[in-house]
């Protein structure tokens, strides 16, 4: 098994040198003649004002937060999925009570509105 | 059936018999394996980008690139050589760590999903025991990518749009590792090659290699495309770049190779995810005949997989584009709702004790009716956003200044 | 008496390597000025971590590391890093008055874990690991057997933590 990810870490490394080597090239081959104007901000023309590192709003951290939850149960279901054709009947009942489980919680964000985008 | 060897066996065997020691033949093997792997994507991307511009420039009635090279093959070679002689302008504020990292993490998130693509019977980079849920795990280095490159650039607009982004592709992930979810229930294996070798349909043992799964659950097989689009940011789900219309999206302050390194990742992400949907629901490499002759594994594999990439060309050149609320409520509240649900009828039905046949047909119409349900919840949303634009937008204060020219007036 | 000095194969020295990776990145995250550099080395860390669990050859392990860890646990610690105003700037200390009791408290934890690892009986040989899926469909049977109350409670506990955020985020 630890060959298989031999050329997994092979490929790690084969695919980071590519874009590595590509930029490298680029750098060495294009010329470097900064000038404020060229550096500064761009923002189709205006003058930037403040701070570019804004604070942000709550809905992105909730997103997150349930993609987090659903990406947790997937996980747990992929082993069960795995082994789903030898397990008794009894299993589907416990795989289908920790799908509803999440769902229940889905369903409360819905009635909620804190899927909503606004 | 003669079942034919791994390539890498193969290669490393043929080493050892030049007299090689087995680990540095092993380790040549790989190298050249995963060289080979990355220098296809790499020529594959000049490709892709070609069929991209002449493909969309036929809808719209353009001609598209036609100068250099025959039909303008080369167009995308000479835009690569003008890149590679463009000035890397590093934003003054910028971070510079996230900033040149993000480019290179992009791409080779995206290229090492290409380790557990099987391209032919035999033919597969390595054949992971966890292979479906390594091709999810590698979407979240991407993820990161965004946001470093979004967060490096120092720029409201560039992270605004990482920001969106990575909303974006977390929103579609679930519906996209559900439906992956699906399959594996089925097949019973997180195995690329053995999610192949699955559909094969064998009648008095002779490999019609047309038992795809994609025929067996509909729903599933559209939802994944769906989510890939959006996992690509292609339309109707490339709100962030809006080339139309906006400046790019989270790239907005890259130049040179560095911009081309996102251009690139993106182009070859839709071609990976087009050929997984091969894999999982359209037979990968299972076609007529492929028992016989392996080799014509990988041309059905490459049709398939190029196949799929001209529909997203398609759609790209004929679909308006949806808005961020649209895209959200999209994803949560039909697609990851509808999934669930199926998974769920599709667990119950794979242990009722009934024939196989049985069940396959009670998982085929369970996917049907999802597809009806979707679309019965489209059109009543869109129906309802139909009444909403009107009542935003009342043209009675237009009548009288936008009369019809009289006949006859110049 | 010349010493000998082992050959380490192959894999020691990737072992090492990860270790020595995830170690410094861990450190980093620590001593970092930038709040968001300390958020790209936790996922330095995370990565040498996910290594190291494929050296162990528990593969379902490693890719649920990417997968959760990487994918979504960092990306929201990233939003969380955007919530916050005076943090974005960077230039934060990473020093504050209980950084002395927390040295302190991370030494014995340090120490406690040396202790507890003299004490295992570590076995001399490796068992023979299977190289197909039994593995993961042995997790999955005793997921729904064995471990069926800790599983369920998994899941209860992911409901309670979604309703929890919905309200905290809803009635800010």
């Amino acid at each position: 098994m630890l060959t298989q990810y031999a050329f997994v870490l092979i490929m790690v490394g084969v695919a980071l040198s590519v874009p590595i080597l590509a930029i490298l090239a680029n750098y060495f081959l294009s010329p470097h003649k900064p000038d404020p104007v060229k550096t500064d901000v761009y923002e189709s023309g205006m003058k930037t004002v403040g701070d570019a590192w804004v604070q942000f709003r709550a809905q992105y951290y909730l997103i997150g937060l349930v993609f987090v939850l659903f990406d947790v149960e997937a996980l747990f279901l992929f082993p069960i999925a795995v082994a789903y054709d030898k397990l008794a009947f009894f299993a589907t009942m416990e795989t289908i009570l920790f799908i509803l489980m999440l769902l229940a919680g889905l369903i409360y964000a819905w009635r909620k509105d804190a899927l909503e985008w606004q | 059936m003669q079942t034919v060897p791994y390539w890498g066996d193969v290669v490393t065997g043929w080493l050892t018999g030049l007299g090689l020691p087995e680990g540095w033949a092993l380790f040549i093997a790989y190298v050249v394996g995963a060289g080979i792997l990355i220098t296809y994507a790499m020529l594959s991307a000049l490709l892709l980008i070609w069929i991209t511009r002449k493909v969309v420039s036929r809808i719209q009635d353009r001609i598209g690139p036609n100068r250099v090279g025959p039909y303008g093959l080369v167009q995308t070679v000479a835009d690569a050589l003008k890149l590679l002689s463009k000035e890397q302008i590093s934003p003054a504020y910028a971070d510079p760590a996230a900033y040149n990292l993000a480019p290179i993490l992009s791409v080779a998130g995206t290229l090492m999903v290409l380790a557990v693509i099987p391209f032919a019977p035999g033919l597969i980079g390595v054949d992971l025991n966890v292979g479906a849920l390594y091709i999810v795990a590698l979407g979240s280095i991407g993820i990161m990518a965004a946001l470093m490159a979004g967060w490096g650039s120092h720029n409201k607009y560039a992270l605004l749009a990482g920001f969106r982004v990575v909303a974006q592709l977390l929103s579609y992930e679930i519906p996209m590792v559900l439906s992956i979810l699906t399959v594996v229930f089925l097949t019973g294996t997180m195995r690329m090659q053995a999610i192949a070798e699955f559909q094969a349909l064998r009648i008095f043992g002779f490999n019609l290699g047309l038992g795809w799964l994609g025929i067996l659950m509909p729903a599933s097989m559209l939802i994944f495309f769906i989510s890939s689009l959006a996992e690509a940011e292609l339309t109707p789900f490339d709100l962030l770049e809006a080339e139309s219309e906006l400046i790019a999206g989270f790239h907005i302050e890259y130049s040179g190779m560095k911009f081309a390194m996102f251009f690139l990742a993106q182009f070859v992400n839709s071609w990976i995810l087009g050929a997984i949907l091969a894999t999982l629901f359209l037979g990968g490499w299972q076609g007529p005949l492929v028992d016989q002759i392996p080799i014509l594994g990988l041309v059905y594999f490459m049709a398939k997989a190029y196949g799929i990439y001209l529909v997203q060309q398609w759609i790209r050149g004929t679909f308006p584009r949806v808005r961020i609320d649209q895209l959200m409520y999209f994803a949560w509240k039909v697609l990851v709702p509808g999934m669930v649900i199926l998974l769920m009828y599709q667990a119950i039905v794979q242990k009722l004790p009934v024939a196989l046949g049985i069940q396959y047909l009670l998982v085929f119409l369970g996917n049907i009716a999802l597809i009806g349900v979707v679309g019965v919840v489209l059109k009543r949303y869109f129906e309802q956003e139909k009444i909403r634009t009107k009542r935003s937008f009342s043209p009675r204060t237009l009548v009288g200044t936008m009369q019809p020219a009289p006949e006859g007036a110049d | 008496m010349p010493i000998e000095i082992p050959i380490p194969t192959v894999t020691q020295v990737i072992f090492l390597v990860m270790a020595l990776f995830t170690a410094a990145c861990g450190l980093m995250v620590v001593i970092s000025r930038n709040l968001f550099h300390s958020a790209l080395f936790l996922v330095g860390a995370l990565f040498g971590v996910a290594a190291i669990f494929v050296l162990l050859e528990a593969e379902f392990l490693a890719v649920g590391q990417v997968l959760v860890y990487i994918g979504a646990i960092a990306t929201l610690i990233v939003f969380a890093i955007m919530l916050t105003r005076g943090m974005m700037r960077g230039r934060t200390s990473p020093m504050n008055h209980v950084s002395g009791r927390g040295a302190l408290g991370a030494l014995v934890f340090f120490v406690a874990l040396l202790a507890f690892l003299k004490k295992v009986p570590w076995p001399e040989q490796a068992q023979a690991i299977p190289v197909d899926e039994s593995l993961i469909a042995g997790l999955g049977d005793k997921f729904v057997t064995t471990y069926v109350v800790a599983f369920e409670a998994v899941g209860l506990l992911l409901m309670v933590a979604l309703i929890g955020a919905v309200m905290l985020a809803r009635d800010r």
